[in-house]
């Protein structure tokens, strides 16, 4: 049998190559949350709040998460759908590659461009956005960002596995876009609505936003808090994916 | 030797639908086996069994001797399916590159994509190529892993002529080299054509499993048609040997291996006749001929 240490770097190889000329994905989401930053950044960049936290890196934070959130939700959601339409899992299927092998793949591809996605965002922020802070402070965001991405690889996953190609780009972004506002990652919590205020506290993406909003200095809920919640949401999506994965299997394999 | 692959009274259902019904087949390395039959005879349920992508619902399966899900058995063993698709932005030398990947002891790329008849097209994205050029990829990818055993399935669908003949000439290859091949097709010519063995399986079960020679002596040879002077009814021909028998108004067609004996019988049945044509059958009517039933008994 070939290794499967093997296998695992060419597919991931291969996945990379994939994605980075699927400029539908690629391009989407590396500009995505430079346009935002710089249409609701850019302007308030230089500003400090009264907390002393630097308006820049809370924006920074937040479409960082944005960023690591979507790449996770529409590459997996819109990805694997796709797949399943144009039916690459039967071919893959009768192969030797261990259907394990081939979703680690995906996600290392997921979290490399989620690296790359994020990088882009923070390297555009210091130059043209002038936010400083130490290097410390970025590699932690990043580290937090990745380590806290698992609920959203789980909601792709739980899109790609329940929908078909068509149908699943518009779930991704009718679940994705609305956690996101809600949840304080577009503007501020504090200028949203009151019952959305009031939603918040519930929702995967307002968890998120903590863990990178804590690394720029924004008081936050501790973190093992915000570990809880999306542990509790990572176990949600995967059974709601386990459940999709199932009923697919056994209709094409059983 | 112990066979490659194995059916022992493999069934499979599904839902109410019996796509196969008891069947069971034993494949020595180095055959080339064709399975023959109509569409929805069972073929591709068969294959799938063997390659484990599906579940009997009776019997056993065996590949190398193991289960067909087993990574070891499946590390020997390419395929070929109908229907399956695979991401389009890769260029053919990369597709089967990371194919190859997955097998222990891979064929060097450039060989695989040469012998699938693609070495103008190894920098083209898969997206761009045409019907035939994608079957022949899906060549490249069944053989990229240097496997014991091929499984294809309905191989030259959508390959123009010269597509088909480099594919009749590849088998080949890999049968001089030793290789095993199961593949299935609903024509007989490439049956006969290609395999040492030719299993027709229709309705789910296997009716005939013979070299192409014993085949084609089972099969009616003749194609007899005629007019009758007064409409017949079909039990008129009862107890005489053809098969696809079809009356028209006053038309008689049916196929027989014994043209003579059968209008020698219709004759001492007082059966008055004109307009008699006794023509060779073509394969493809030969071939309906054993997957039909008998009109009549």
């Amino acid at each position: 049998m070939a290794p499967l240490f093997r296998m695992l770097v060419a597919q991931t190889l291969g996945e990379l190559r994939v994605r980075w000329r699927t400029p539908a994905f690629s391009l989407t989401n590396l500009a995505l949350p430079v346009l935002f930053f710089t249409f609701f950044g850019l302007p308030v960049a230089g500003q400090t709040f009264s907390n002393g936290v630097s308006v820049g890196a809370y924006l920074l934070a937040s479409f960082a998460a944005y960023a690591v959130g979507s790449v996770m939700v529409y590459g997996f959601g819109i990805g694997v759908a796709t797949e399943r339409g144009m039916k690459v899992d039967l071919l893959m299927r009768a192969t030797p590659l261990p259907p394990a092998i081939a979703i680690l793949a995906k996600v290392l591809n997921a979290l490399a461009f989620s690296l790359l996605s994020v990088v882009v965002l923070i390297v555009y922020c210091i130059l043209v956005g002038g936010v400083r802070q130490d290097l410390t402070v970025w590699i932690d965001i990043t580290a937090r960002l990745l380590a806290g991405s698992l609920p959203f690889v789980a909601l792709g996953f739980a899109i790609g596995y329940s929908s078909g190609p068509t149908v699943a780009p518009a779930l991704a972004n009718l679940i994705f876009l609305p956690l996101s506002f809600a949840s304080g990652l577009f503007m501020p919590l504090d200028r949203l609505p009151g019952f959305v205020q009031r939603i918040a506290p519930y929702l995967p993406t307002y968890h998120y936003g903590q863990l990178a909003w804590s690394a720029v200095g924004v008081p936050s809920e501790p973190l093992l808090t915000s570990l809880a919640w999306l542990a509790g949401y990572t176990a949600l999506f995967m059974a709601v994916t386990i459940r999709a994965y199932r009923r697919e299997q056994s209709l094409k394999f059983a | 030797m112990s066979p490659v692959v194995e059916l022992i009274a493999a069934s499979k259902r599904y839902g109410q639908v019996e796509a196969l019904r008891g069947v069971s087949l034993a494949i020595e390395p180095g055959e080339i086996v064709a399975m023959l039959g109509p569409n929805g005879a069972g073929k591709t349920t068969s294959i799938s069994l063997m390659l484990g992508l599906r579940q009997p619902t009776g019997g056993r399966v065996r590949l190398f001797g193991l289960p067909p899900t087993d990574r070891r058995a499946r590390s020997r063993a390419g395929v070929m399916l109908q229907e399956s698709g695979t991401t389009g932005v890769l260029t053919v030398r990369e597709l089967v590159a990371l194919f190859g990947a997955y097998y222990p002891s891979p064929l060097p790329t450039d060989q695989a994509v040469a012998m699938a008849g693609l070495a103008d097209k190894a920098d083209a994205r898969v997206a761009t190529l045409s019907g035939g050029q994608r079957q022949r990829l899906y060549f490249a990818l069944a053989i990229c892993g240097n496997p014991e055993i091929l499984f294809l399935d309905e191989p030259t669908v959508g390959m123009d002529i010269e597509a088909r003949r480099a594919f009749v000439a590849s088998i080949q290859a890999l049968a001089a080299a030793g290789k095993t091949v199961v593949f299935t097709t609903h024509y007989l010519r490439e049956a006969e054509e290609l395999a040492r063995r030719i299993v027709v399986v229709d309705h789910g079960l296997v009716i005939a499993d013979a070299t192409p020679r014993e085949l084609m002596s089972k099969v009616a040879g003749k194609r007899v048609s005629f007019e009758a002077a007064r409409p017949l009814a079909a039990d008129t021909f009862g107890g005489l040997a053809l098969t696809a028998l079809e009356i028209v108004d006053r038309r008689v067609r049916f196929l027989t291996n014994e043209p003579e004996t059968v209008l020698r019988a219709l004759f001492e049945r007082g059966i008055e006749l004109r307009d008699l044509e006794v023509a060779g059958a073509d394969l493809e009517e030969a071939f309906l001929s054993l997957t039909r039933r008998p009109e009549h008994a």
